[in-house]
């Protein structure tokens, strides 16, 4: 099992070298003509709007701590998934009551609404009060 | 020669503590969270090193995968990011280098009067089998009181995001 691990070095090793090769290699060898549209920001050709560092919308964050909680059982379902075979119908049984009791969860956020993308409400202006007088015929 | 074992844990260590000052140290928020992933996959490679290679997947796919997109994300949506750069400062740096003393005072004295249990590592084939075994069997309980803290956790964390 350890020398697993060693191809994962061997791999990550070989990411880390061809990165800095290409960042090395490029940066000695090409001609170095700095202008205007080669130094802006690129962004598929647009001129490029606003700041970068954009402030996220605090929708996200409900989906991003939900992740979180299924990431965790994730974790669980590994080594479940390695003894299904061994323990059969009990294992499954196991996981199933595990599983229910998330997904209870899970129901529970959507029936909540938090889920929900809050659209954008206009308040779209109505006429309260007539003023003029409109002829209908 | 020292063992490929300890040339790699003194790298990996090396790299932890060096990004953990970065994560301390820098002052754009941003850098800390991204230093903050050499750190926690530094540490991940210390529990492979331990050959415990479950608990290395577990930091990679908890830690790595949520809770430092987690920060990231907090760190995006909670800042205003468009005034100005995000500065980390210390606003109370007299009592924190009281507390930060006191931590290493105890770490120390653990280090010191901890007998340390030093055996060449065990070498298991894949532990999630066994972990697997006994989750499902042995440790049942616990597996299942796991699924509802995580059930709380995610109603908890429902409510709190929810606008009042």
């Amino acid at each position: 099992m350890f020398a697993d691990y060693g191809q994962i070095l061997v791999f990550m090793l070989f990411a880390i070298a061809f990165v800095a090769i290409a960042f090395f290699v490029a940066l000695f060898l090409a001609p170095k003509k700095p202008s205007y549209s080669k130094e802006s920001t690129y962004e598929c050709g647009e001129d490029t709007e606003g700041e970068t560092w954009v402030r996220f919308n605090v929708r996200y964050y409900v989906v991003a701590l939900i992740f979180i909680i299924f990431d965790v059982e994730v974790v669980f379902l590994f080594p479940w998934a390695v003894v299904f075979k061994e323990l059969g119908l009990f294992a499954f049984v196991e996981m199933a009551v595990f599983l229910i009791i998330l997904i209870l969860g899970f129901v529970y956020v959507l029936a909540k609404g938090d889920l929900q993308w809050d659209k954008p409400q206009p308040v779209i202006p109505e006429l309260k009060r007539q003023i003029f007088k409109v002829d209908s015929n | 020669m020292p063992d490929i074992n300890t040339i790699l844990f003194y790298i990996f260590a090396f790299l932890i503590v060096s990004f953990s000052f970065i994560v301390v140290f820098a002052k754009n928020i941003i850098y800390s969270a991204v230093s903050l992933f050499v750190t926690l996959f530094g540490t991940a490679a210390l529990y492979i090193l331990l050959r415990a290679d479950f608990l290395a997947i577990t930091q990679v796919m908890v830690y790595i995968g949520g809770i430092l997109i987690l920060l990231i994300f907090g760190i995006m949506m909670t800042t205003r990011i468009t005034d100005s750069e995000i500065k980390t400062t210390n606003l109370s740096s007299v009592p924190a280098v009281f507390v930060s003393a006191g931590v290493f005072v105890i770490l120390i004295i653990v280090l010191l009067t901890t007998k340390w249990n030093i055996n060449p590592p065990v070498e298991n084939d894949v532990t999630v089998n066994r972990i697997g075994n006994l989750l499902l069997t042995t440790y049942l309980l616990p597996f299942e009181i796991a699924s509802v803290v995580l059930l709380i956790a995610l109603m908890g964390a429902a409510m709190y995001a929810r606008k009042k």
